[in-house]
């Protein structure tokens, strides 16, 4: 009870209030208007927040986050175009309803499905908390190393049919990583006698080239897109009532997020995936998903709004960020000296809790904002997609220079902004790069304390947490390459149908 | 020749316009690290493999050297859709307003965060072809807004104006602190 009202007490000021209702309203807005996202808000809002307290800064990035799927919603049901990438999902059973006269109730239902998710979330946290603040206190530097070592491993063959280009990008992160004057030995490397490269690459610049500036640029250059126009009637609260219909799937999909959100480099898309297929498989109607199921939409809302509060596990417990989003957070986190990890579960308990307390708080703040102001988020969707890059380049000039000052940073974002560019149009992941920088920093630091303490390799893995790591290591490793093999053997059986079916039309 | 065919359908899968390009470019940029590596890190006397400042230069270097190799054969294997050179013309234009750009980060300590955010905002609408009454209205509220909420209330660090510096007294702190 003392830990609740220590943390109540940490959110009952002004600034953390007003940090939560700016993120969370902010957050469905941004999520609103297709070609934002909260990748680019939150890397605009970074360099802003490091003024502020931790709790603060944290709260005010994770209202963005927690938020801007619900507003990505209305855009994907209402107009067909999701506000941001992990709703295109929602696209497939919610507009299809909105053309049969029921985009109220697709609207209502993603809402729903969105506020259980997100609460089934934030719940299944508090519940594990007391196992993390158990088991994080065992892992010492060899076992946070293989964790993150097992992130990048993640996030690479998570990138199915692009995994080279993956891992290529996570190999560019670590080298990125690499640049400027060495912590331990002080010698420079790679800044090719550059005095702006002696203190390396800031995370933030890259961030903020790859996501804000690199979108900015694709919709200056792009033709202009006009979102269509959309009106939305009827009660908005009847959803909450149906999505209880639909219970089990939202609980499984809701379960599906936990699960992938907590695994580092796997995140919204994976669970999705699973939650909709799972959803077809056992819905009495499967001939109805893609053409407007209600079970369709809770299955992809639930999952991916699942997925935020899970995604602080790693983060909070092991200081290892599992995806881009919290990889900027871990900044905040750091330009505090606030090092999350197992010490931060023993030593600032409250701080985890005012956390968790912050996550329910944004969830209904959302909701709330949601039903009453839907109408007017319809409005503010019809911005001209130039004019927003317009604004999203300017927001940029603020995080980057606002940084250290410096021209050279800017110049470096604005590369990175136009490398970002190149791989959003080739539609290559950017996230590997972000993952990269950070896990690749912290497996440098990890290994050199790990080893002073190893005589041979199996010293390695002679704790029971390390063994298990490693062990999952090799089942990821091996998990993939047969999974490589039967889509080879599938391809080619396809093939061969085809060319069978070729011929036999030829003779017929 | 069973097996060139087949290793050909591991590496297949879709290529965008300009792919090979991008594929290309790295795969170079990649070899050229890695050929520095010895100029640019230092492998120390005394000091065991795994706290070598080479290492995980390396680690990045090879990595990038090995799957952008994959990614470029995979690259040759796919079928190319046609493009190449117009998607190329693309990523160059965005030059253009990368130029534009650096011209505000340069213009910023010059004459100051609100002016130079209200310059850029304007040209930008009307260089993209939005200018309508409308826009450009929207334009200069957005660059008030921005000064105001960074510079002013978030009292984020961008550099005051040289040319506040020639306003009159009653108003140049003003604008020090807040424009």
């Amino acid at each position: 009870m003392d830990l609740i009202l220590s943390s109540l007490s940490m959110l009952a000021h002004w600034d953390v209030l007003a940090a939560l209702l700016i993120g969370s309203i902010g957050g469905v807005i941004i999520g609103a208007i297709p070609g934002v996202g909260a990748p680019v808000a939150i890397a605009i809002l970074l360099p802003a927040t490091f003024a502020f307290e931790p709790i603060v800064g944290l709260t005010l990035l994770l209202g963005v986050y927690g938020s801007s799927m619900y507003g990505g919603a209305i855009p994907a049901v209402l107009i067909n175009t999701p506000g941001t990438a992990v709703n295109a999902l929602t696209t497939y059973d919610g507009y299809p309803m909105t053309k049969k006269g029921q985009g109220h109730r697709a609207l209502s239902l993603a809402y729903s499905a969105s506020f259980f998710g997100g609460l089934f979330s934030i719940l299944c946290l508090i519940v594990l908390s007391p196992v993390l603040a158990m088991i994080a206190p065992h892992f010492g530097s060899r076992e946070i190393f293989l964790a993150a070592l097992m992130g990048i491993i993640l996030v690479v063959v998570a990138h199915r049919g692009q995994v080279f280009a993956a891992g290529m990008l996570a190999s560019f992160g670590i080298f990125i990583s690499t640049i400027g004057l060495e912590p331990a030995k002080y010698t420079r490397r790679f800044t090719f006698d550059q005095s702006w490269l002696t203190s390396g690459v800031d995370l933030i610049v890259v961030v903020l080239g790859l996501f804000a500036i690199s979108q900015a640029l694709l919709l200056l250059v792009d033709k202009e897109h006009h979102p269509g126009s959309a009106n939305v009637g009827g009660s908005l609260f009847t959803g909450l009532r149906e999505v209880f219909a639909f219970k089990r799937i939202a609980t499984v999909s809701s379960s599906f997020g936990v699960l992938m959100g907590m695994i580092p480099g796997v995140g919204e898309f994976t669970a999705q995936f699973l939650s909709y297929t799972y959803a077809q498989k056992s819905s009495k109607t499967p001939e109805l998903f893609g053409k407007g199921s209600p079970e369709g939409l809770v299955a992809s809302e639930a999952a991916n709004n699942a997925v935020p509060a899970a995604a602080m596990i790693p983060l909070l417990a092991l200081g290892i960020p599992g995806e881009a989003l919290t990889a900027m957070m871990l900044s905040v986190f750091y330009v505090h000296n606030v090092v999350p990890g197992p010490q931060l579960f023993q030593g600032q308990l409250d701080f985890v809790v005012a956390l968790y307390l912050a996550l329910i708080l944004l969830n209904l703040i959302v909701m709330v904002f949601l039903l009453s102001s839907t109408g007017l988020l319809l409005k503010i969707i019809q911005i001209p997609t130039r004019f927003l890059g317009v604004t999203i380049l300017t927001l940029s000039f603020v995080g980057v220079f606002s940084l250290r000052n410096s021209v050279t940073d800017c110049a470096l974002a604005a590369g990175f902004g136009i490398f970002g560019l190149v791989l959003k149009r080739l539609n290559l992941p950017i996230v590997p790069i972000i993952l990269g920088m950070v896990l690749g920093g912290i497996m440098e630091v990890k290994l050199r304390s790990a080893m002073a303490r190893v005589q041979t390799p199996l010293d390695f893995i002679d704790r029971p947490i390390a063994a298990i790591l490693f062990a999952l290591i090799l089942m990821i490793l091996a998990l993939h390459v047969r999974a490589v093999v039967r889509e080879q053997k599938a391809r080619r059986k396809r093939e061969r149908e085809d060319t069978n079916s070729d011929l036999s039309t030829q003779q017929g | 020749m069973a097996h060139i065919k087949t290793l050909q359908e591991l590496f297949r899968r879709y290529r965008r316009p300009g792919d090979i390009v991008f594929a290309f470019l790295f795969l170079v940029f990649s070899v050229f690290l890695l050929t520095q590596i010895p100029v640019e890190t230092a492998w120390t006397k005394r000091t065991q493999w795994f706290a070598q400042p080479r290492l995980w230069p390396t680690i990045g270097i090879a990595g990038m050297v090995f799957f952008a190799s994959l990614h470029f054969i995979g690259s040759l294997c796919s079928k190319r859709i046609p493009g190449r050179w117009k998607e190329v013309a693309f990523w160059l234009k965005s030059l253009e307003y990368i130029a534009y750009f650096l011209i505000y980060v340069v213009l910023v300590p010059l004459i100051g965060y609100l002016p130079a955010t209200l310059a850029f905002t304007i040209f930008l609408t009307f260089r993209v072809g939005e200018a309508t009454p409308l826009n450009l209205a929207a334009a200069a509220v957005f660059s008030v807004a921005v000064v105001l909420i960074f510079r002013a209330f978030l009292q984020v660090k961008i550099p005051a104006g040289h040319i506040y510096e020639a306003l009159p007294d009653g108003i140049r702190a003003f604008a020090l602190t807040y424009l």
